[in-house]
Parts: structure tokens; sequence; C-alpha cells
């Protein structure tokens, strides 16, 4: 082989003035470089990071100014407190995701609660066969919400505030509006208040129902992240023709939301007898209300397909630690609703600011 | 079309059931309208007042709030009582202050209005108010849980568990009368919180319920785990304060009391729960006031206040199974033959 020497190449002219002109690669206008900015498309990214923050801000908030507030009982004790709003906003949050909404989420798990002490306190059936036929019961409540939405095409606010008014006068007709009293149901099926069990840790409870809150959020994370079934939740929510197109059976999708929401419900009803220590059919009357709270405040979308179901759950304990924080520090009750209401007005601002990032 | 047959099939219902309400034009009519349905308190009012309605030939509607405190099904209530033409409405008033209105055009329409256990404020709103003195309720078990402390009455920490935070008649009768029974300084007798007596260790609300109760519990032992004296509204709320103080193990330390005789409340005084629980009888109040209204319709009498006070008292009675010396109770055991529920 044999190199043979090139006589060096001359520039040509326009080679010059090219050197002057713009070599970056074709690429979008950013104007995103302030630290707003930036926030606003790491938390459009992120949409947990959100309530993850407010929560801890909080947390330090109420440490420093609430006496007692830092202790491991007293955190331990907030996750008692919101461990059946979040069981309840964990099944909102489903439907939420599929932009419905589901306002009978509590009066499903009151009659559950009700149906399965009367089955197994008044009635004498065992715990293990009057909890599961519960459990059945909470998903035909859900089947019955699905099948009026996706079958008679009704508006799910409609449908289950109509449902919420129906079970609700079940409630009364299977209690007799009367509660079943804790020492019946040590006498007569300690089992149901199985949720009420806690572990001690250090100085803090930890009960079955705050560990079945949890457990009940990650099987519902892995199942919404890491299936088709959950990417498909999402993509209904998200839009729901455009599912339609894709091949999804959108309807199909769509009841099993409600069932399986009803059926966690149904869930929450067994651990709520564990938490209250009877079965009330005036407990809860706005547990519907709560969960929603709790959805809204952690950062899942009304408007559908955006938002982790994690959110939920930070939502329901940033409701918890307020509420906790507040009443330590000594301010009246009507502060904390009014800080309640203050943080779902801020959570939704924040949603709305997050959503312009795409535009 | 199927779903137009369905919806017409649901129309028919409704104009049946309008037809019936109207076919009770010839005999007096009269309308019960309860806080909730929920309570058995209210179960037992109706109880009453329909037994009382049949035997005085009255035509009977009932109605009731979804929830106490919902105001807007009450008015509405009474709007749709006042258009059936009836000669009397008992109610119980969610709010003791808000319905007034709605009262004033009843009342000038021609009816009589009786208000059942919570009295309006002014208590004149109504016609009549026939109730528990529920002050008294709250006093006599105030006086008892001070006698059964004794000599600890003095360092007594004390929580208070109360309805919900718009502060109804009701909610504030029993929390300033306990405190007046126990030997509390109860500064203005309508307002809760504004005493300063260092035995208090806070108040909480709890909706009248078993997990309004637990939770309310828990905070206010998360303020001050000595808590030995507890007060509650109701006997559900006593219920979820027993299971808080239960799960924290302090359920020796603490004497619950609370008020309304309720027969699960009457038990759990049986069972050692609740200390001691001032009963009131529902079901006198109401056919006391379907007696009243078919007087009313005969002769235009209207209903005179008991004694020294500016409602017809329907009595209250202390129920322990631990009695003190010079407060006047019944056992558990008589009570469970008059509770309610």
């Amino acid at each position: 082989m044999t190199e043979t020497e090139q006589p060096p190449r001359t520039r040509q002219d326009f080679e010059n003035t090219l050197d002057q002109s713009d070599k970056r690669v074709a690429s979008f206008e950013s104007k995103h470089s302030g630290f707003m900015d930036r926030a606003q498309h790491f938390l459009h990214g992120n949409p947990t990071m959100v309530p993850v923050i407010v929560l801890m801000i909080s947390l330090l908030i109420f440490g420093v100014i609430a006496n007692n507030f830092f202790s491991a009982f007293n955190l331990s004790l907030i996750m008692q407190q919101v461990s059946i709003i979040g069981m309840l906003a964990a099944a909102q949050s489903l439907v939420i995701i599929t932009a419905g909404i589901d306002l009978s989420v509590a009066a499903i798990m009151v009659l559950c609660s009700v149906v399965a002490g009367k089955l197994a306190v008044e009635l004498g059936v065992p715990s293990i066969i009057a909890l599961p036929m519960s459990f059945i019961l909470g998903a035909a409540c859900g089947w019955l919400n699905g099948f009026l939405i996706t079958r008679i095409k009704l508006p799910p606010f409609i449908t289950t505030l109509g449902t919420w008014n129906v079970f609700y006068a079940l409630i009364l007709y299977f209690s007799g509006a009367q509660s079943i009293r804790g020492a019946d149901i040590d006498a007569n099926a300690p089992f149901l208040k199985f949720f009420g069990n806690s572990i001690p840790i250090g100085g803090a409870q930890i009960t079955y129902g705050s560990i079945l809150m949890v457990l009940i959020f990650v099987v519902l994370w892995f199942m919404l992240n890491k299936t088709a079934w959950g990417r498909h939740v999402y993509a209904v929510g998200d839009d729901k023709d455009a599912a339609e197109l894709a091949g999804i059976q959108t309807n199909k999708v769509l009841l099993s939301v409600y069932v399986l929401a009803g059926l966690i419900c149904a869930i929450a009803g067994w651990a709520s007898i564990g938490r209250v220590g009877s079965i009330s059919p005036q407990s809860f009357y706005e547990g519907n209300l709560n969960s929603i709270t709790a959805v809204v405040i952690g950062g899942i979308s009304l408007f559908g397909g955006r938002g982790s179901i994690m959110g939920a759950l930070f939502g329901a304990l940033i409701v918890g630690v307020f509420q906790s924080g507040l009443r330590l520090a000594g301010v009246d009750v009507l502060w904390q609703v009014f800080a309640t209401g203050w943080l779902i007005i801020l959570a939704v601002a924040i949603d709305q600011w997050i959503r312009k990032v795409s535009a | 079309m199927r779903f137009n047959k369905k919806f017409a099939l649901l129309a028919g219902v409704a104009v049946l059931s309008m037809g019936g309400a109207a076919s009770a034009q010839d005999a007096v009519g009269a309308c019960l309208i309860t806080k909730t349905d929920t309570n058995p308190f209210f179960a037992k009012m109706k109880e009453g007042a329909v037994a009382a309605a049949e035997e005085n030939g009255i035509e009977l509607s009932t109605y009731a709030g979804k929830i106490d405190g919902d105001v807007e099904t009450q008015v509405a209530a009474i709007e749709t009582c006042m258009a059936s033409g009836a000669k009397g409405i008992l109610i119980t008033p969610s709010d003791s202050r808000a319905l007034a209105p709605a009262i004033e055009q009843a009342r000038n329409a021609g009816a009589l209005v009786i208000a059942l256990d919570t009295p309006f404020e002014p208590a004149d709103t109504a016609d009549a108010t026939f109730a528990t003195d529920n002050f008294k309720a709250g006093e006599l078990i105030g006086q008892w849980a001070a006698a059964t402390l004794g000599d600890a009455a003095a360092d007594a920490k004390i929580a208070f568990l109360d309805l919900n935070p718009s502060q109804v008649s009701v909610d504030y009768l029993r929390d300033q009368g306990f405190m007046q029974g126990f030997g509390i300084d109860i500064k203005e007798p309508t307002r809760i919180g504004d005493e300063d007596d260092a035995r208090i260790v806070g108040h909480d609300v709890t909706d009248g319920n078993e997990d309004g109760g637990r939770t309310a519990m828990e905070n206010l032992l998360q303020q001050n785990p000595e808590i030995n004296v507890v007060y509650t509204i109701n006997e559900p709320a006593a219920a979820g304060a027993y299971e808080a103080l239960k799960a924290m193990g302090k359920d020796s330390q603490a004497t619950i009391v609370s008020i309304d005789g309720g027969c699960p409340g009457v038990q759990n005084v049986k069972d050692g729960v609740i200390g001691a629980t001032s009963m009131q009888f529902p079901l006198l109040m109401a056919s006391e006031g379907i007696k009243a209204i078919k007087a009313f319709a005969d002769s235009g009498e209207k209903p005179a206040n008991s004694e020294g006070l500016d409602f017809f008292n329907t009595g209250v009675t202390l129920v322990t199974d631990k009695p003190v010396d010079g407060i006047e109770s019944i056992t558990s055991e008589e009570a469970l033959t008059q509770c309610w529920g």
C-alpha cells in the first residue's frame, strides 16, 4: 500500500463564511431557564413529588410548633387515623384516574361492614364466611356503578350520587339504625376486629389496618404501572376515544375499575370495624368527600389519566398531619376545617399550573 | 325505546306516591321532622309519634335530614308539610337558629310548631318545646363524676367530647351542665371553650358517632395522657372514646360519662364501659307532642311550659351501677326496660 501525498486542500470561500454561522442542531425554542420553570418541568415529570414535598414541610413545621407531635407514637397514630380514609382514597384514585368519580365509596364500605356484622355477630355465621360475603357485596355494589356508567351511559357523578343514597338507605335498613357494640363483636366474632390489632415498635403502635392501607397502595401501584391493565386504565382516563381506537375495550376496563373499587371498599369496611371498635351506621358519612380530598391533595388530576396512586396515600397523610398538628398546637376545630379547605384549593391550583407545562 | 319506558315507570311511581300523600287532606295532618333517620333516638321518637297519631286519629307524615346539621332538607320538609296543609309540626331542629324563618312562615300559616328534644334560639321561635332538660342531664353526670372521684376531683384531668364545631344548643347545654355539676366555673353558659379551669384538658368534636369519638379521644390523650374523666355528648361517642382508651391501655384510669339512654349505651353502663349516663325519653316527647297538636286542632289551645323552665320537661334519669349518696339514680338493669332503640 502506498500513501500518495495529497496537496493541502484550500478552503473555499463559502466555508469561511459557514464557520461564523450557527452550528446548533435544530431544537425547540427553550424558555425554561428560571428556577420556577425548571421546577414546573420537574413536577410535570414527577407529579407525586408535590404531595411528598408538602408532607415533608408540614411534618417539619408541626414538629417545631406542636408539642409531642414528633413522637413515634403520634406518627403511628396519624397513620391509624387516616388508614380508613386512605383505603377509600385508594379506591377513589382508581376511579378518578379513569376521569370518573365515585361518591358512593364510603356508603359501600359502611354497608359491607354492617352486613358482615349482622351476619357474623347477630346471625352467628362464621367470620370466614361472613367476610367474603361482604366482599362479594362490595364488588357487586361496584359492579352496579360500573354497569350504569358503561351500559346505561350515565355520567359517573350522577350514577354514584344515586347509588350513594341507595346504599345509605340499605345501611339503615340492615342495621336498623343501630350500632353493633364492641363487646358483642368481641364475644361473637372477634375476627372482625382483626385489623385493630397492632404491633408495638418502640413507642409506635402500628395497627394491622395501617399496614393493610400501605399494602393496598403498593399492590395498586404495581397493577397500574406494571401491567397492561394498568396502562389501559390510564389510557381510558386520558382519552377514552383514542383508547378505544387503539383497540382497548374501554367499557370492560371501566367496569373492572368500579368492581375493584367496590371490593377495596368492602375490605376497608372490615378494617373499619377494627379501627372504630364497633359497627356504626352513622360513621364515615363524609368519607366519600374526605377520600376525594385526599386524592386531590395527592396531585391526581380530576380530569383523569394523570397522577400516581401513591399521591393519594400522601394526600391522606397530609390531611392527617394537618389535623393532628393543628390539634396538638391547640388550634380550634374550625381552623382545621379551614386549613383543609385551603389545602384542596392549593393542590388543584398547583395541578393546573403543572398542566400548563406542555402548552 | 327501552330507556324511556323505564323512565315512564319511575315517573308513574312518583305520581302514585304523591297521590298517597294528598289523600291525607281530610283528617288532621301532622308532620314529624327529625334530624336524621340514623339515630335510634329519632326512631324511638317516630315510634311514639306514630302510635300516638293512630290513637288520636291524626294523619302523620315523617321526614328526616340526612345528617345532623342538615338544614336544607329540614327547610324543604317544613315547606312540603305546609303545602300538604298540616295542622302541626313536630321538629328536632338541626340548627337551633337557622330554621327560624321557615318556622315563622309555618306559624303564620296557622300551624302549631313544637320543637322536640332540641330547643330553638330563642325558644319562643316555636309555640312550645318538649325536651329533655339537657343542662340538667349534663349536671347529673357532672355531679356523679365529682362525687365518684371524691377528693381527687380537685385535680381531675377532664376531656370533653362534644358534637361539632357549630355549638348547637344541645351541645353547649350538656357540656356546660356537666361543668356546672362537676364544679367548674362555666362563664358564658352558651359558649363552650371560654372556661379557664386547669382541670380541663381540652374539647374535641365527635359528630356524635363512634368513629369521631375514637379519634377525638386519641387526640386529647395526645395532649394529656393523664385524662381520668371523659365527658361525652352521647353514647356512641362514649363507645368510641372507650376504644381509644383501651387501645392505649388506659381504660381503667378514666371514667366515662354520657347522655342519652339508648339501649346499647345502657348495656355499656352494665358492662362498665360507661360509668354513668343520663337517660332521656324521646318516645314521651313525640307522643305528648301529637296530643298537643290534637288539642290545638280541637280547641286552639296551645301547650304550656313546665314551671320555671321555658320548655315542657319530659324528664331525665341518671343510670349507673355505682350510685352515690344524694343523687337519685336507677341501675342499668332497670334502665334496660325503659331504654330506646
